[in-house]
């Protein structure tokens, strides 16, 4: 019992992995029109470098990096940038997006390397060749990788955890990455490490998809340190605190970063990005995405242009069931609900999950009977129950010196809580209106 | 039981008296020697006023208010929530002149009802427009657009809003304070807190433009710019699609900007915000929901 990796809290969701486990990853057709929001990656949102009417090729630089915490935007497909402008973003507002109307009958040819290849380059080299190809974390949050890459001077970092857990229900994305591209996580964890200077790595999966743990360590080189850790199913595994607590027993201090206990996470996901990036010289254009859930025609696993927009998508799965409810971009404990089907799917997308009206119940919320199960859940040890109260009564300083700020909004609490409440909502909410109120006077 | 002695009553009661004794005398000079005069008018002015401490002046308080109000730096006219009689009570008490002061109100940018903006989606969860905001910025159509839950209703201390049918918050002029309660209330920071004789108002905030603006609401700003040409020069400016009034060029906004918005997004208001589709919407045909 103790040898199991495993961190303490947290709950286990229904896996409903099955409907899409066992299907190979397919390309999925070119839509006529590819909509690429401006932000995409956690920081500041790329500036545009095209004008309506510019005749774009698949990779070519469309928005470039604004700032260092930022990544610049490829063009996804072939074709005529139609507008610049105000469209729906996956966040439920309307960002600026620049919007690809996508040619007919195009080939969508290979083209020369964009990419140099990665064979003869240094640290350096590498990370801004990861950087000019507009690589983000694709585990949800897009952070950006380059600078993941490059910790500061002050900290040194001694393992690079491979993180292919999919902790989220439904999702299949890294399990299908791992199972088809073995030899492209392999090879992406071998840039990072050289990128990082660092000699031991660590590939942790959730027991749960056996068939991905062997064939990771099926193709692990044998000269460098790359080991894979099978790890117990539950829910959040894959949060990258929680990940680190697992298989390094290190805990990450609150407000501090991984790389503060000397780690750096990255997802199985982004590690192939960056192999298949040296590999086919094109940018970070196109990523896997699970369309998934009762309410979908034909639940897949497909390799998607970044930009391709959901109506698209579902049209490509055979269109959604008589019964579908809601769609949820990301997975239903962490993801975001839509309200628009032209909303586009940006680069930290991992799935779409199509509801029915049996998947999603509306439910009636009873009040707080202190049961503490939400306090069992938290694996970051809050006390959610005390901070829901708070935030009904809107009390959010006294939410924010409970340390609201470690909350991660992962859903454990709302997941258990028998009366319903819908807590981590309430959380976000909070969250929120602290970074909106202005100071205290 | 031993009965209690005569002489054991006798001394406990001097021993407590002379200790009563003692700390009242102490109290007494304290009062005497550390006595802070304080002018008994602003007691007398604190009671007069109406207590609401909604900060609508711009003083912490209402005690605060009275204050300024003895010292002669505020104006008995600057409490909003006084009625004109106890304002000129006051002024009278005080022997100051009741003051000038612009009645502010606070006015909604947004006039999509759900007749006219319909919403997109379901929401299903607590019933408030913070909470429904942080999911997918709501349930509206309209990313801009009023989500009709009623927080600024809940908000106001004054019994001011009403929900009307189609789900926009009524401010009642005669009864709001402008203490800006609704303004901090509202997700979508959809209030604003102006003076009454600011009657030109663009009832929008959306920055879309043309058809897809009018899409997603039928009273929406399209920013066609016609108000712009209509208006006496410099009164109000196309900002990112939005028609935006400058209103240190009040006394040249004439109703006339608003005679050819295609949308009724520009209104002259006069009293209360015309937020009913009838109200507003003026030129657009009539189209299938």
């Amino acid at each position: 019992m103790w040898s199991r990796l495993n961190f303490r809290h947290g709950v286990h969701p229904p896996e409903l992995k099955e409907l899409t486990a066992g299907i190979p990853i397919r390309r999925v057709p070119f839509a006529d029109e590819v909509v690429l929001p401006l932000r995409q990656h956690t920081g500041k949102p790329a500036r545009p470098v095209v004008r309506p009417g510019a005749r774009v090729e698949r990779g070519d630089t469309v928005a470039e990096a604004d700032g260092y915490v930022s990544t610049p935007i490829h063009a996804s497909a072939a074709g005529t940038v139609r507008d610049i402008g105000l469209w729906p973003h996956p966040d439920g507002s309307y960002a600026l997006a620049i919007r690809i109307a996508v040619d007919r009958y195009s080939p969508q040819a290979a083209r020369p390397r964009l990419v140099p290849d990665w064979t003869g380059l240094g640290p350096a080299e590498l990370i801004e060749a990861i950087r000019q190809a507009g690589v983000v974390g694709l585990g949800g949050a897009a952070f950006p990788t380059h600078v993941k890459l490059s910790p500061p001077q002050d900290v040194t970092i001694d393992t690079i955890l491979v993180n292919g857990c999919e902790c989220e229900p439904y999702l299949t994305t890294d399990h299908r990455t791992m199972v088809e591209y073995p030899e492209r996580v392999q090879l992406g964890i071998r840039i990072m490490m050289r990128c990082l200077g660092v000699s031991r790595a660590v590939v942790g999966i959730e027991r749960n998809k056996p068939d991905a743990i062997e064939t990771i360590r099926g193709t692990l080189p044998t000269d460098i340190d790359v080991t894979v850790e099978p790890l117990e199913v539950k829910y959040p595994q894959g949060a990258e605190k929680m990940l680190i607590e697992s298989l390094l027993h290190r805990e990450v201090p609150s407000g501090k970063l991984p790389m503060h206990v000397g780690v750096v996470v990255q997802n199985v996901a982004s590690a192939a990005t960056i192999a298949e990036v040296f590999d086919t010289g094109l940018p970070l254009i196109e990523r896997i995405v699970t369309v998934t859930g009762r309410g979908i025609r034909r639940p897949a696993n497909l390799i998607v242009p970044v930009g391709m927009k959901l109506r698209d998508l579902l049209d490509a799965c055979g269109g959604v069931t008589e019964d579908a409810k809601e769609v949820v971009f990301g997975g239903p404990m962490m993801g975001l609900a839509q309200a628009h089907l032209d909303t586009p799917l940006v680069k930290g997308i991992t799935g779409v999950v199509v509801l029915s009206g049996a998947e999603v119940k509306p439910q009636v919320s009873y009040p707080c009977i202190r049961c503490g199960h939400c306090l069992d859940a938290c694996p970051v040890f809050l006390n959610p129950q005390l901070l829901g109260q708070l935030a009904l009564k809107e009390r959010w300083n006294e939410m924010e010196a409970n340390h609201l700020v470690d909350c991660m909004l992962c859903g454990c609490c709302s997941y258990t809580c028998p009366s319903n409440i819908p807590l981590s909502q309430l959380f976000a909410l909070a969250k929120s209106e602290l970074r909106r109120r202005p100071a205290p006077i | 039981m031993e009965a209690l002695s005569p002489t054991a009553i006798l001394g406990s009661s001097l021993i407590l008296g002379g200790v009563g004794l003692f700390f009242a005398a102490l109290i007494a000079v304290t009062n005497r020697k550390f006595r802070v005069w304080e002018d008994p008018r602003i007691d007398a002015v604190a009671g007069l006023l109406p207590g609401a401490n909604c900060g609508a002046c711009g003083q912490p308080g209402c005690r605060a208010f009275a204050e300024q109000a003895v010292a002669g730096a505020m104006a008995p006219a600057r409490c909003s929530v006084a009625s004109p009689d106890v304002r000129a009570e006051i002024a009278e008490y005080l022997g100051v002149d009741v003051g000038q002061a612009t009645q502010r109100v606070a006015r909604l940018l947004c006039a999509g009802g759900t007749d006219v903006a319909p919403n997109r989606v379901e929401y299903h969860g607590l019933r408030t427009c913070k909470a429904a905001a942080a999911v997918s910025g709501g349930h509206k159509g309209c990313a801009w657009g009023c989500l009709g839950l009623g927080d600024c209703a809940v908000a106001c201390t004054f019994d001011a809003i009403w929900m009307n049918e189609v789900g926009l918050p009524v401010v009642v002029p005669e009864k709001c304070t402008a203490c800006g309660d609704c303004v901090r209330a509202c997700p979508k920071d959809l209030f604003v807190v102006m003076p009454m004789e600011h009657k030109l108002l663009v009832q929008c905030k959306s920055l879309l433009e043309g058809e897809a603006a009018e899409r997603l609401c039928r009273v929406a700003c399209n920013g066609c710019g016609k108000c712009v040409v209509d208006a006496a020069p410099g009164v109000i400016e196309m900002k990112n699609g939005l028609a935006v009034i400058d209103y240190a060029r009040n006394d040249l906004a004439t109703p006339a900007a608003t005679r050819r918005c295609p949308t009724g997004a520009i209104v002259w208001v006069e009293g209360a915000q015309p937020l009913s589709a009838a109200a507003t919407r003026r030129f657009v045909p009539e189209v299938a929901a």
